[in-house]
């Protein structure tokens, strides 16, 4: 629910549709008028907070714009070139890589599992649909405060921690230490909670659409309930789904923020933590708000905005992404 | 026969068990927003406080320090206004591309493709210096203008528009409407689910929304619930029970959004992945 802009890129019509208007000679003139009319509120809209914003960041990030918003003193790529040999911006990099590489194959195979089980189960169905939905209300903000301050408080009073302590355990520091990276667990199964309940339900779409027919079929040909069914009736008949649930998680994914800003970040015992986990939105914000240094920070803007275009495309490649369900 | 149901009884435990798993969190916030200081820290845990503490929300909204008062006013403001501003905007624009023939549609239409593949939440800097640029850096319409121009609302309205039946329209022409007449009598009328789906969507997504109000918003006044939240919780100024108890405040009122309109809610969730 949270990340509706990195979704947008899901939408994509095919060429194939086209208005169905009939062109008749005298809808003409009064027709282009009422279509600007109707229409320029959004191209406006859309040309001066998106257009001109990339048009303007280009120029800034070609620009030495230092504590100032306005271009002029042009240097070449020397933003980019110090962004692509600055080690902290890099490790940001990496960071977000590697908070993909959990992200998104858990989301998948949690949502996916989720969205099986519920469409199994019969008795309290929307019940346990909507215990595993609701938590798409919540914020990234308050969710990282729970997990923060609560769940995985490093204290013995973090629930966790609890669990240990009255099994046997003992308590752990779950966000302060590198070694080990405990605090891994925490950022992955904050984003895991908070999301896989709209995946859930978009998998549900997808497989009440699947005809029973092709289940009947599939035992006359003597395939057995469970894994058999999964791979070849269910997985091939959701598959233009499952390509959505892939790029819509890691588009997301690439764009963390909220939860790494709250859990990682902040003054007093916390402090310092943000080091360990940093991804690139949280340092492009510091290098922009913090440092003023909106030359650098639009580059990385436009670096980590190549960088999603291209694993899109790379992964609309690989997944064959247009081919529909049928 | 036996082995099925003992897979259907193994199936609601599990079930049963990860319902409890995902319902923890907000057990925590209500168990934490009802304690005291002490009774949160204590290594003894208990389950819930014997007696609840609902003093914590009036200290929340008493406490001159924490504008949460002024945060659910400013979040309830913006969301809002992104949620009607939103809807006007794009069912318009959405109208014209799917209803209306005239020349430079195409060239629109595809510019709006454009725009959907750029990720909002990277452009933010850029976006952030045009604002600073038209003076809306501490003020709520830049917060909320941004978040009006959805190429994403539009595309959903434009496929919704194309597949309203052609006679319908032909026969409010034949009433003497015009393009606006038609739109306002025939079509409106006729789009409050996929308004509803779409506008809950808007409403959530500007309510919960962070990065952009933390940028754009840096006077407190300015300031939405989630930016309150999150400035008490990096900096720990408040205490711990107040902190929940702010929480819990901030997500009482989307949770119930969400429970009442889930069926819309559903809905726009299909829209995302193409399937309405």
């Amino acid at each position: 629910m949270q990340r509706l802009y990195g979704e947008y890129l899901m939408n994509l019509p095919t060429a194939a549709e086209k208005p169905n208007y009939k062109p008749t000679s005298s809808a003409g003139r009064s027709a282009t008028l009422a279509f600007w009319a109707f229409v320029s509120p959004a191209l406006i809209g859309m040309f001066i907070f998106t257009i001109l914003p990339i048009i303007w960041g280009f120029l800034l990030s070609l620009s030495h714009a230092q504590n100032t918003i306005h271009i002029g003193h042009f240097v070449g790529l020397r933003n980019y070139t110090d962004l692509l040999t600055d080690q902290a911006f890099i490790k940001s990099l990496v960071t977000v890589v590697v908070f993909s590489l959990f992200i998104v194959p858990i989301t998948f195979a949690v949502s996916l599992g989720l969205a099986l089980l519920v469409n199994k189960i019969t008795l309290g169905r929307s019940f346990f649909r909507t215990v595993f939905f609701i938590p798409s209300a919540v914020s990234y903000v308050v969710a990282s405060l729970v997990w923060k301050v609560s769940l995985f408080n490093g204290q013995e009073f973090g629930f966790i921690n609890h669990l240990l302590v009255s099994s046997g355990g003992h308590p752990i520091t779950w966000i302060g230490t590198a070694n080990p990276p405990w605090y891994w667990l925490v950022l992955v199964t904050v984003r895991i909670w908070l999301q896989v309940g709209f995946y859930m339900i978009i998998f549900l779409a997808a497989l009440q659409e699947i005809p029973k027919s092709l289940y009947e079929a599939a035992a006359m040909d003597g395939a057995k309930e469970g894994w058999t069914m999964l791979r070849f009736v269910t997985l091939p008949q959701i598959r233009a789904t499952s390509v959505i649930v892939l790029l819509l998680s890691l588009i997301n994914a690439f764009q963390a923020f909220d939860e790494f800003y709250n859990i990682m970040g902040g003054g007093g015992s916390s402090a310092g933590n943000e080091s360990l986990a940093r991804p690139p939105l949280v340092y492009l914000y510091s290098l922009a708000l913090t440092d003023q240094d909106f030359g650098r920070g639009t580059a990385g803007a436009f670096i980590l905005t190549a960088l999603i275009i291209a694993f899109t495309l790379i992964q609309r490649k690989v997944l064959g992404f247009g081919e529909s369900d049928k | 026969m036996k082995k099925s149901i003992l897979t259907s009884g193994f199936r609601y435990l599990l079930v049963s068990v990860l319902a409890v798993i995902f319902l923890i969190p907000f057990y925590l916030m209500v168990r934490n927003a009802l304690m005291t200081d002490l009774q949160i820290t204590s290594p003894h845990w208990s389950w819930l406080s014997a007696v609840p503490h609902w003093e914590n929300f009036a200290k929340v909204f008493n406490d001159t320090a924490a504008p949460m008062g002024t945060g659910l006013l400013n979040s309830a403001f913006i969301a809002t206004s992104t949620l009607v501003l939103q809807m006007s905007v794009c069912s318009m624009a959405g109208y014209a591309l799917a209803r209306i023939p005239a020349k430079g549609s195409g060239l629109v239409f595809s510019l709006i493709l454009v725009t959907l593949m750029i990720p909002a939440a990277v452009t933010f800097v850029p976006t952030y210096a045009i604002m600073a640029m038209l003076g809306g850096v501490n003020t709520r319409w830049g917060v909320v203008a941004p978040g009006v121009f959805s190429a994403f609302t539009i595309i959903v309205f434009r496929t919704f528009y194309m597949k309203f039946p052609a006679e319908v329209e032909e026969a409010g022409r034949l009433d003497g409407l015009g393009y606006f007449g038609i739109f306002w009598h025939l079509l409106l009328p006729n789009s409050k689910g996929v308004m509803m789906a779409l506008g809950i969507l808007a409403f959530i997504g500007s309510w919960n929304s962070f990065l952009w109000p933390l940028v754009i918003g840096q006077d407190p006044s300015t300031w939405t619930v989630q930016v309150v939240l999150s400035t008490f919780l990096t900096a720990q100024t408040l205490n711990l029970s107040q902190l929940f108890a702010a929480a819990l405040v901030g997500v009482a009122p989307l949770v119930l959004v969400f429970l009442v309109m889930q069926r819309y809610i559903v809905e726009g969730a299909k829209f995302t992945s193409g399937k309405e």
